[in-house]
């Protein structure tokens, strides 16, 4: 054992020895390092505190409802939902400096539009219109009040508010059809079009009143009701507005 | 007998030095976590589809609320267009501020069906960027937002690569990472992100994911659910109703 101790060459125990001090350095400064100083929770305390302590730019509505009495107006329209910043931007700083930092105003046809133009994409039911052939031009604000729309007059025409309907009605071979031919349209549907809803025919012997075999009226394509179809609605196949009314 | 002398008097110094410095630390800590107790909130989201209009007004309170660069391609939060055509090819379109794309759809009647998906951080229970990071500058909180220390961060946009849903972006000012932390610094002050503030439609829900009645909880209970990408076992907190299949 001596002698293989003594056959390792001197300068390969001076790097052990080397290497031994700094393993042994290393071991003592962990040993000594208070763990606080490794630990990650501190970085990351800091982080959190950092990032809660950046400052708000949105006062959130119900900072609003102290001072302004639209508020109240808002509550009841179909605005209710809506946050007062939704419009009027952000308004953390009017709200503790109301004087002097004004929150902006949008009066801009082209503010509302951004909700409120036809987009195909957006759900079925929201009041959309076609920003190029509904009033051009007119800034939103003088017919509606934002704070509680609803249209200013009652529509005369079911166009009014059923354009893209009516557009498409208008290539198909509906189109001499008044829509309250098939659609029974309650007086209050004008005012309230979301609580007072037009009928749908729901009976296939009302479409069959023109398209049956033995319906009177000339011209009109004709289907034997009974063999037709099945059990289904015709205008679950049939869209009736659609030009080809496929 | 010197060297003796001199490591006596080092660790004389070192030893109660450390220990001094561990107390000061822990104290300081206790001190600066009053108010907002993190261990009782435990974030999450609800995106109903079928009521986004597409408006992008999250998009621009967010821009607004958290500096977030102006130009069209740094986002905390987007909104997705999908449009589902007749023969089965999927449109997918980033609604910016202007939607120019509202004009040309007017009147176009090839396609199945049209929806918008709000997009954000999902922050997830197993987040992949946390995993990814080398210096460890992005991690959990105890709230469950997953935030990015600014000053680690050394921006090797490894993590933007590793996130599933796209969520991170490397800030062009601070070149670090910057991703949606649901406005961290409004709901320890019992506020509601920006987006979900201003959202005209209610599209976006936000709550805590273990309270018993909340308008989050009433959310999940009353809708059937899903979340992105849930193959990868990321287990976003981010859940939405209505989702169509093609979403990716």
């Amino acid at each position: 054992m001596k002698i293989f101790f003594s056959r390792i060459p001197d300068s390969l125990v001076r790097l052990c020895i080397v290497f031994a001090v700094l393993i042994g350095i290393i071991l003592v400064v962990r040993a000594v390092l208070p763990s606080s100083l490794t630990d990650h929770t501190l970085q990351v305390q800091s982080t959190v505190e950092r990032e809660a302590a950046k400052p708000l730019r949105h006062a959130g509505s119900e900072v609003c409802a102290d001072c302004h009495e639209e508020y109240q107006v808002k509550k009841v329209g179909y605005h209710r939902n809506l946050s007062c910043e939704t419009c009027h931007g952000p308004a953390k700083e009017h709200a503790e400096n109301p004087t002097v930092v004004k929150p902006s105003l949008p009066r801009m046809r082209e503010f509302c539009v951004r909700c409120h133009s036809y987009n195909p994409s957006r759900p079925t039911g929201f009041p959309q219109i076609n920003p190029a052939a509904h009033n051009p031009l007119k800034p939103c604000v003088t017919c509606h009040n934002p704070h509680d729309p609803k249209p200013p007059t009652v529509p005369q025409e079911c166009q009014g508010c059923h354009a893209e309907i009516a557009r498409t009605k208008a290539l198909s071979p509906h189109v001499q059809l008044e829509c309250t031919t098939c659609h029974n349209v309650p007086e209050g549907h004008k005012t309230s079009p979301r609580s007072v809803v037009a009928s749908i025919p729901r009976e296939r012997d009302f479409c069959g009143k023109c398209h049956g075999k033995n319906a009177e009226v000339q011209e009109t394509p004709k289907i034997d009701l009974l063999t037709h179809g099945e059990k289904y609605l015709c205008w679950q196949c049939h869209y009736p507005h659609m030009p080809e009314v496929k | 007998m010197e060297r003796r002398r001199f490591l006596n008097k080092l660790f004389a110094v070192a030893l109660p030095g450390g220990v001094l410095g561990i107390v000061l630390q822990r104290s300081r800590a206790r001190a600066e976590t009053s108010g907002y107790d993190a261990s009782k909130h435990y974030y999450g989201m609800g995106i109903q589809v079928d009521k986004c209009i597409g408006c992008g007004r999250c998009v621009e309170a967010c821009k607004d609320e958290n500096n977030v660069p102006r130009e069209p391609f740094f986002f905390r939060t987007w909104v997705e267009r999908y449009v589902i055509k007749g023969n089965g090819e999927v449109v997918i379109q980033n609604i910016d501020k202007t939607i120019s794309a509202t004009a040309e759809v007017i009147g176009e009647r090839d396609f199945l069906r049209s929806f918008f998906v709000p997009k954000l951080c999902n922050q997830c229970d197993n987040p992949p960027c946390v995993q990814v990071c080398p210096v460890g500058a992005t991690f959990k909180t105890e709230d469950g937002i997953i935030l990015v220390d600014e000053k680690r961060c050394i921006g090797c946009r490894y993590c933007i690569q590793a996130c599933p849903y796209g969520a991170r972006y490397l800030n062009p000012t601070t070149q670090t990472a910057d991703k949606c932390t649901f406005c961290y610094h409004r709901v320890v002050k019992d506020l509601l992100p920006a987006c979900v503030e201003v959202c005209p439609t209610q599209a976006r829900i936000f709550g805590d994911v273990r309270s018993t009645a909340s308008p989050l909880t009433r959310f999940k209970r009353m809708n059937k659910l899903h979340v992105l990408k849930p193959y990868l076992n990321t287990e976003p907190k981010v859940a939405y109703s209505e989702l169509d299949g093609e979403v990716r």
